[in-house]
């Protein structure tokens, strides 16, 4: 674990140190500490780097979190935010608000208040795949099925969105699409006086859900005999996931794969069920490998990026083919 | 007679169903300390049901229960998890899991918000896997078990719950006839020596007669409740046989094929 701390913290640093401008990591800790220095460096990293890998860590913390809760909630290792559709419902929220709206001829009456509307619209998309997940799984105990039937909630939500941008004039259009790339940059340094608490928020719910999610490990009725309130447990996993992974995808686009993975990684690194490491070592080590696909998107140092949506599925496609595998090995 | 006295666990005026299907009506059967009892019927009775009801799993449509004459739909979540343990026929079976972990989960109901034990906790968990024989087992995965030591460690799971009432569903279905007789003897030991009110429910109605107290028979909406003696010689669980190919024997306990006429 102390070992992943650092490798985090080393990262979030040389993060804050790559990108279009490269500055040597002296320059950088003047820039941080603004003890007396090149006045655009301190700007630079002020309003692009900070924000950008506090963006990073805080995502891909959020996403692997809302991951493994997932997985254990829905006894399915193939759970994620992605893979069950959350993301893409919040993606349909993001679109409806930000493609619908200018076709209704309501524009937001300012620029905060359009923030605030996206961030809304991603929670209610995401709620309503939850709910719709969670009404399918009490019906239909199939991994594969709940699987099969996530992806088609994502195709669904995709097919309304080219609907939206067909009809949508192409300023719009054009400004949906940046956003469904998924950018960690886009994030500006006001805004995360929004990012910040509300993720911090969802993070603390889910450290309170460790001993429940634990206790979940063993199924309901073992659960419920030990005593736990298994609607208020579900009720709890359910609003840090809407907040989680709704205002990840609303600040950053769809990111694929990563809530998946990482709890997958982190189980075989620790060799643990244990939601005491699993769920720390989740938010470490997700946002640890966020801030790295972050980094692998800007490699070679040039003005081009990566959508960051691209590199996290070449990390997150393994470990999802790897457990598919073994599950079906197993059963 | 007043059962109150001397039974744990009492059904007052108990009906269980699902909407418009009765399972049985206005039960007032009881279970007592240091009492080994087989809840024994065909498939479908409501037997799973009458355990997941007492276990606060399930509502009754009818009456209530009470241990030690306070009414368990009276009590907190907290209360009926430090009064009633449960083995439910659920697999268990995650991936690095430890059997240590899967006991000191039954200590859930004691712990702080993040579950960590204390020396009493861990004291209570040693103890319950040493009382069923597990020790040795405690850092393996418990997806690596056979399915009799599985069955024993959802059994010290129950114990570190540390429950005067232990309720098992079909703890022996699957397991083969050495395994079988191990649960049974294992549990009869722990009402025994450990004072504990143990129901479970069974169609092993050999281990049922040769190795528990009591037996309550469920048959046609109702209960036929005894000591193992009074029951065989009531010719009472020839009743599980009604309309089968299968008589039971009274004189020498044993099920067999009715003579072909």
């Amino acid at each position: 674990m102390p070992v992943a701390v650092v490798l985090t913290a080393l990262l979030l640093l040389a993060d804050m140190a790559v990108g279009s401008t490269p500055i040597p990591l002296k320059e950088l800790w003047r820039g941080l500490t603004g003890s007396g220095t090149d006045e655009s460096i301190r700007y630079i990293v002020l309003h692009f780097r900070i924000p950008k890998a506090v963006t990073a860590l805080l995502a891909g913390a959020a996403l692997s979190a809302v991951g493994l809760q997932m997985q254990t909630l829905f006894r399915n290792p193939l759970a994620g935010p992605y893979v069950l559709g959350v993301s893409s419902g919040a993606s349909l929220g993001v679109a409806l608000f930000t493609l619908g709206m200018p076709l209704l001829g309501i524009s937001a009456p300012s620029v905060w208040w359009g923030g605030i509307g996206t961030v809304g619209a991603a929670w209610t998309g995401a709620a309503v795949i939850l709910l719709i997940i969670m009404a399918v799984t009490t019906r239909i105990k199939d991994i594969m099925a709940v699987l099969i039937m996530g992806m088609m909630f994502g195709s669904a939500a995709t097919a309304i969105v080219e609907i939206l941008q067909y009809m949508s004039p192409e300023g719009a259009v054009k400004s949906y699409v940046v956003w469904t790339m998924g950018s960690l940059g886009g994030v500006m340094l006001s805004e995360l006086r929004i990012l910040v608490p509300v993720l911090a928020a969802g993070l603390a719910l889910s450290v309170s859900l460790i001993k429940p999610l634990n206790m979940l490990l063993l199924g309901e009725n073992y659960a419920r005999t030990m005593g736990l309130d298994i609607r208020a447990t579900r009720l709890r996993i359910f609003a840090s996931t809407i907040l989680l992974a709704g205002t990840v995808t609303a600040y950053c686009g769809p990111i694929s794969f990563l809530g998946l993975a990482v709890p997958h990684i982190v189980r075989m690194a620790f060799r643990e069920a244990d939601h005491r490491i699993l769920m720390p070592a989740s938010m470490v080590c997700g946002g640890g490998i966020l801030l790295l696909c972050d980094l692998a998107s800007q490699l070679p140092p040039s003005d081009m990026t990566l959508p960051i949506n691209t590199v996290s599925a070449f990390i997150g496609i393994p470990v999802v083919i790897a457990v598919i595998l073994r599950t079906r090995k197993n059963s | 007679m007043d059962y109150e006295r001397i039974n744990t666990v009492q059904l007052h005026g108990l009906t269980l169903g699902y909407g418009d299907r009765i399972l049985f009506a206005d039960a007032g059967i009881g279970f007592g300390w240091g009492e080994f009892t087989a809840l024994i019927g065909r498939n479908g009775t409501g037997k799973s049901t009458l355990l997941r009801t007492v276990a606060g799993l399930a509502r009754p449509l009818q009456g209530y229960i009470t241990v030690n004459g306070h009414r368990t739909d009276a009590m907190s979540r907290r209360e009926i998890a430090a009064t009633i343990a449960f083995v439910s026929t659920e697999e268990v079976k995650v991936e690095n899991l430890k059997v240590a972990d899967v006991v000191a989960l039954g200590r859930a109901p004691y712990t702080n918000w993040v579950g960590s034990l204390t020396d009493t906790d861990r004291a209570k968990v040693d103890r319950a896997l040493s009382l069923v024989g597990m020790q040795a087992f405690a850092r393996k995965g418990i997806g690596t078990l056979s399915d009799g030591e599985r069955q024993r460690v959802m059994i010290a799971r129950a114990l570190a719950q540390d429950t005067p009432i232990i309720l098992l569903d079909e703890p022996t279905a699957f397991l083969d006839l050495p395994n079988k007789y191990e649960i049974g003897l294992l549990l009869r030991r722990l009402a025994h020596d450990e004072g504990k009110c143990i129901v479970f429910s069974t169609h092993d109605l050999a281990i049922a007669l040769e190795l528990c107290d009591t037996i309550a028979l469920l048959e046609g909406g109702r209960f036929y409740y005894g000591t193992t003696d009074m029951l065989t010689e009531s010719g009472d669980l020839g009743r599980l046989f009604e309309d089968t190919p299968l008589t039971f024997d009274t004189a020498t306990r044993n099920v067999r094929l009715r003579d072909r006429a």
